[in-house]
């Protein structure tokens, strides 16, 4: 199985995202943010950074590079994607999930192992998750408050469309402790903890990420 | 020439915490009798040619795609005077 | 008008800034004699950026000489001093360049700009050799933690460091933070940064190729920190000029991460000669230190340089501090390949000129001369300084006030007492609060990182090599006695290598010191670099590269001799690293080394007494060989499960950090005959606590028998929850973390 792993300017953990698409035993495949084509990829990872500098907004400008327009489309049309940090921020401002993610509510970049709660175990990248687990994976972030208006966090809840939900202290003002959503149909999910820097215990604090990972490659092997 | 102001804020209900920041730096430095502040950011743009109506509204499309989140921003756009 | 090497040659008498641009008569009256005639506006703005202390090191020279002179034979060291940084050996093909340089004064003016430019410097330093930078480390001294100025100054350091480096997408692996009255004012930012490349893929910065290209890449050129390098760093902030604090340098770190990415892609191509990057002094040093290291010639058309701010002259052209810029040496088949990679980059170049074989370093301005010297004569050939130097007077005295009078705790309840308060001391107390704002997991190659005692970094997937980098450097002890200091700090940043597991290779200096014009400071730094130079050469680490920073000073008032100091190791298998925390219960605790009555400029005296004197530790750099063997071979043997090594606080401190790293409990007792407030808080050197499954303790303690080094079982870890100094205290983990991980916080939060 073939994951595409997006590289825009200032992604920094696009290398990362690919060493963990193979730790799972899948085939990573470098996507350039100016490529008009997928290449065929059977799954999207839009990795973590600071793509073009995020100097206006995070994500703000990524959205509109060649390649979103594709994986848009793609996604609409039931690729899985999965947007790590500034992927799931490039995802807000995509309108492929709703919300939007602003500066930590203590203002400072926050880096540390997580404890969080896998609140939905029906999407494409955490069917191999037990509903209501808890892991630790690595959060590292200036931007990860996850705000939405009151009416569209009912909604996300009554869905059951929040995948992710921090546990203990919040780390950074997110609504109703939210970590990481899903779109309606389930092949989209975006999060801000960092599941790629948890796939080895030697780099990192667990494996507790890698299920993300697997979870989409034993997905299309079913399908 | 021309000057195209767009000043973007987070919308009321967004929170806010590089303001709510300034505030408390307000009270401890003394300015007082202020009850909220809210930071934004302003964007100066310079046209080509006159502020037609036709290059401010395309300025506003600008705006709500790029500028602005709609999602948790609002944004105002004004042409500057004597520029 | 523009002054040129013509209008010079006719106006010999026209008055010139020399003063204000920070030379003294008899430098310019040399300008003069070396080019027989004045120099040009632009030719006195190049000589007086290099030759400022900042770049010349000319009060230092004459001792960093002895680093070469006394280099220990070492087959690692594949580049040594003199570029943009030493590179070194760690076998498998893999060569890894590391430096350490300062951004003291700017990250005083502008803390938050200074701080992000002092890392974006040194990574561009790395990446000129070659290399891929893999991580950064800060090593912060700052006032006291409850001074005002601290609040200012600490929190935009740390916000720099991290908003620079995180953009970046280099992981922070480690580094210290120290507070003392001395750094109120000035404040120390010393960042390093690590670079990993194949042998084959070592780049020096040479001009070499008679019709090469010359390249200017990058951000464009601004008015940034114009002088900066000159003005800031040679003088003394004095506060009646204030028209001598130029504009401070302004990052821009996703150009910067462009710009690696786009210089790892030219190398990559093999269409660049060399590349050298801008840091201080900028165009005027590129230009001439390119030249002299190469062929000796160049000729520039300095109009070609891309603007951000058309109104520039010449002269501020050629010191501009502007961030992220590289100049390059391109042969003319590779051009267009190279101009290709830049526009993918979408980072802008411009080719401003080329090498040539005259000897001359040629800089027109729109057709007219401005600058014609030999370059040497600007990059190499500035003046040297034998400062005068003698031991202060003050120094017998604070030797012979030692910390023997002072009150020290007696029984349980008071030992407990004392290390509550330790633990929560600003220098002591854990310092989280700043390394959590730091990435430590991007790239995915951080197998240890803070508290641990180094950073540790996988370079080789499939093999496991890897490499440990520490830094260390206490100004106390150097206080006290600078060769000593300096021993001890390589000595600490040695045996934290060592304590991960990794064979100590190589060393990089930041020496930070005070006015070289005082003969008191100038003899703290020659004693400093004695100590070092000696230091190195008993271990067998050779300095590959540093960085010397002086007038750190108020008035009459010198900080601390800083002599900071870092160590590359090299680990075979990066899977047999050493961690610094207790795990597993029913490990035996072992105390390695000697524990002597030593706390003269210790944490405890300076922490409960406010006193500093007397000496500081002994150091036997023998017993440090063999500390580090032992250390390094238990790992590779899988021998212990858990290493920390004792420096500030002592054993207690160290075994608290142990404890609290995975939240168990330990029992400890003091053997017998031993003074217990000496055994908890001595910070004797040459000493570590390891964990030992006990189905190794029979080997573990033959190998430190054989070695005849001294080894005492002082305790057991165990689940209890609590740090039970039998017959003495116990204090619950819970207790312990609350006193080390409030201090910051509460302190920046408030």
């Amino acid at each position: 199985m073939r994951i595409g792993v997006v590289t825009f300017p200032g992604s920094l953990d696009d290398r990362d995202a690919a060493r963990a698409v193979r730790v799972a035993g899948g085939e990573a495949v470098s996507l350039w943010h100016g490529d008009a084509d997928l290449h065929g990829v059977d799954g999207v990872v839009l990795p973590g950074g600071f793509s073009y500098g995020d100097y206006l907004r995070c994500g703000a400008i990524a959205r509109f590079a060649p390649v979103m327009e594709r994986v848009v489309d793609a996604a609409r049309g039931g690729l899985p994607v999965l947007g790590i940090c500034n992927g799931f921020q490039i995802l807000c401002e995509s309108h492929l999930l709703p919300g939007a993610l602003i500066r930590n509510d203590h203002r400072k970049f926050v880096c540390r192992d997580q404890p969080l709660r896998v609140e939905s175990v029906s999407t494409a990248w955490t069917s191999g998750y037990a509903a209501g687990q808890e892991i630790v994976i690595p959060l590292k972030n200036g931007e990860g408050g996850y705000v939405a208006d009151e009416r569209m966090l009912d909604e996300l809840e009554a869905e059951g469309r929040v995948v992710l939900r921090y546990v203990g202290d919040n780390p950074n003002g997110s609504y109703r402790d939210i970590a990481g959503v899903t779109n309606a149909r389930g092949n989209v999910v975006g999060l801000m903890p960092h599941p790629e820097h948890a796939v080895e215990s030697l780099t990192g604090p667990g494996t507790d990420g890698l299920g993300f990972f697997t979870s989409v490659l034993e997905g299309l092997v079913r399908s | 020439m021309a000057r195209v102001v767009v000043d973007v804020m987070l919308k009321p209900e967004i929170l806010d915490p590089q303001g709510k920041a300034v505030l408390g730096a307000f009270g401890r430095l003394g300015f007082d009798g202020v009850a909220s502040v809210r930071q934004g950011k302003r964007f100066e743009i310079e046209l080509d040619g006159e502020a037609t109506p036709e290059a401010v509204a395309e300025i506003e499309r600008a705006a709500a795609t790029l500028l602005a989140n709609p999602v948790i921003e609002d944004f105002t756009v004004h042409v500057e005077a004597g520029v | 008008m523009i002054d040129t090497v013509e209008l010079a040659g006719k106006t010999p008498d026209q008055p010139q800034p020399w003063d204000e641009l920070g030379l003294k008569a008899d430098e310019y009256q040399r300008i003069r004699d070396i080019l027989g005639r004045r120099p040009t506006n632009a030719e006195l703005a190049m000589y007086s950026v290099m030759w400022s202390e900042h770049c010349s090191y000319k009060s230092s020279k004459v001792h960093l000489r002895q680093f070469g002179e006394k280099a220990p034979a070492s087959d690692a060291l594949l580049v040594g001093m003199g570029q943009n940084a030493g590179v070194v050996d760690i076998g498998h093909g893999y060569a890894i360049t590391f430096k350490i340089e300062s951004h003291n004064h700017p990250s005083y003016v502008e803390p938050y700009q200074g701080a992000a430019t002092g890392v974006g410097g040194i990574v561009r330093d790395i990446l000129a050799m070659g290399a891929r930078p893999v991580a950064v480390m800060d090593s912060l001294r700052f006032g006291p933690l409850d001074a005002d100025d601290t609040h200012r100054v600490l929190p935009g350091v740390v916000a720099g460091v991290g908003g620079y480096g995180n953009c970046l997408g280099l992981p922070n692996i480690g580094g210290e933070v120290v507070f003392d009255p001395s750094y109120a004012a000035n404040p120390l930012v010393n960042a390093l940064c690590v670079g990993v490349m194949k042998h084959e893929d070592i780049h020096l910065a040479n001009a070499t190729g008679v019709g090469n290209k010359v390249v200017l890449f990058g951000a464009r050129t601004g008015g940034d920190g114009i002088g900066g390098a000159s003005i800031l760093a040679s003088e003394s902030f004095d506060d009646s000029k204030p028209s001598k604090r130029p504009a401070v340098q302004v990052g821009d770190p996703f150009m910067e991460k462009v710009l690696i990415e786009c210089c790892l892609e030219l190398f990559e191509a093999r269409v660049v000669e060399a590349i050298q990057d801008l840091g201080a002094a900028g165009i005027s040093c590129a230009t001439s230190e390119l030249a002299s290291n190469g062929d000796g010639g160049m000729y520039v058309q300095l109009e070609k340089v891309l603007l951000r701010d058309p109104s520039l002259t010449p002269g501020e052209i050629m010191m501009s501090e502007s961030q992220e810029r590289m100049m390059g040496v391109v042969t003319p088949e590779n051009l267009d390949a190279f101009l290709a990679i830049t526009a993918r980059w979408d980072v802008e170049t411009a080719v401003i000129g080329e090498v040539t074989g005259t000897g001359r370093l040629i800089i027109d301005w729109h057709g007219e001369t401005i600058v014609d010297v030999d370059p040497r004569t600007v990059a190499h050939d500035g003046p040297v300084y034998e400062r005068p130097f003698a031991r202060p007077e003050w120094q017998d005295e604070l030797q012979a006030a030692g910390p023997e009078g002072l009150a020290r705790p007696a029984g349980g309840d008071e030992l407990r007492g004392t290390l509550l308060r330790l633990l929560g001391s600003p220098n002591l107390a854990s310092k989280s609060w700043i390394t959590d704002q730091y990435d430590r997991y991007v790239l995915g190659n951080t197998v240890l990182a803070q508290p641990e005692d180094a950073g540790v970094l996988r370079i080789d997937e499939e093999t496991g090599l890897g490499v440990a980098i520490a830094t260390d450097g206490n100004g106390r002890y150097a206080k006290l006695d600078p060769y000593t200091g300096a021993q001890l700090a390589l000595a600490e940043a040695y045996r934290n290598v060592a304590t991960t597991g990794a064979r100590p290779l190589a060393v990089t200096d930041g020496l930070n010191f005070g006015s070289p014009e005082d003969p008191a400071v100038m003899w703290q730094f020659a004693e400093a670099i004695r100590g070092l130079a000696d230091g190195c050469q008993a271990l067998g680490t050779p300095v590959t590269g540093g960085n010397v920073s002086l007038y750190n000073q108020t008035g009459d008032t010198a900080i601390l001799p800083t002599a900071i100091v870092g160590v590359l190791g090299v680990l075979d298998d990066v899977a047999r690293r050493t961690p610094q925390g207790f795990r597993e219960s029913g490990q035996v605790v072992y105390l390695l080394g000697e524990t002597r009555d030593e706390f003269g400029g210790s944490e405890w005296a300076w922490a409960e007494h406010g006193h500093l004197g007397g000496r500081p530790p002994s150091v036997d750099l023998a017993a440090e060989r063999e500390l580090a063997e032992i250390l390094v071979n238990a790992s590779r043997d899988g021998l212990i499960d858990a290493a920390h090594d004792l420096s500030d606080g002592g054993l207690a401190v160290a075994l608290v950090e142990s404890v609290l790293r995975y939240g168990v409990g330990a029992r400890v007792w003091v053997p017998d005959g031993v003074d217990p407030f000496v055994f908890l808080f001595s910070e004797s050197q040459a000493r570590a606590i390891v964990a030992v499954p006990r189905s190794e303790e029979v080997r573990f303690t033959d190998m430190c028998s054989a070695r005849r080094f001294a080894h005492q079982r002082i305790g057991v870890v165990d689940d209890g929850g609590e740090l039970d100094v039998q017959g003495l205290f116990t204090v619950p983990v819970e207790e312990l973390r609350t006193a080390h991980e409030s201090t910051l916080a509460s302190a920046f939060e408030g």
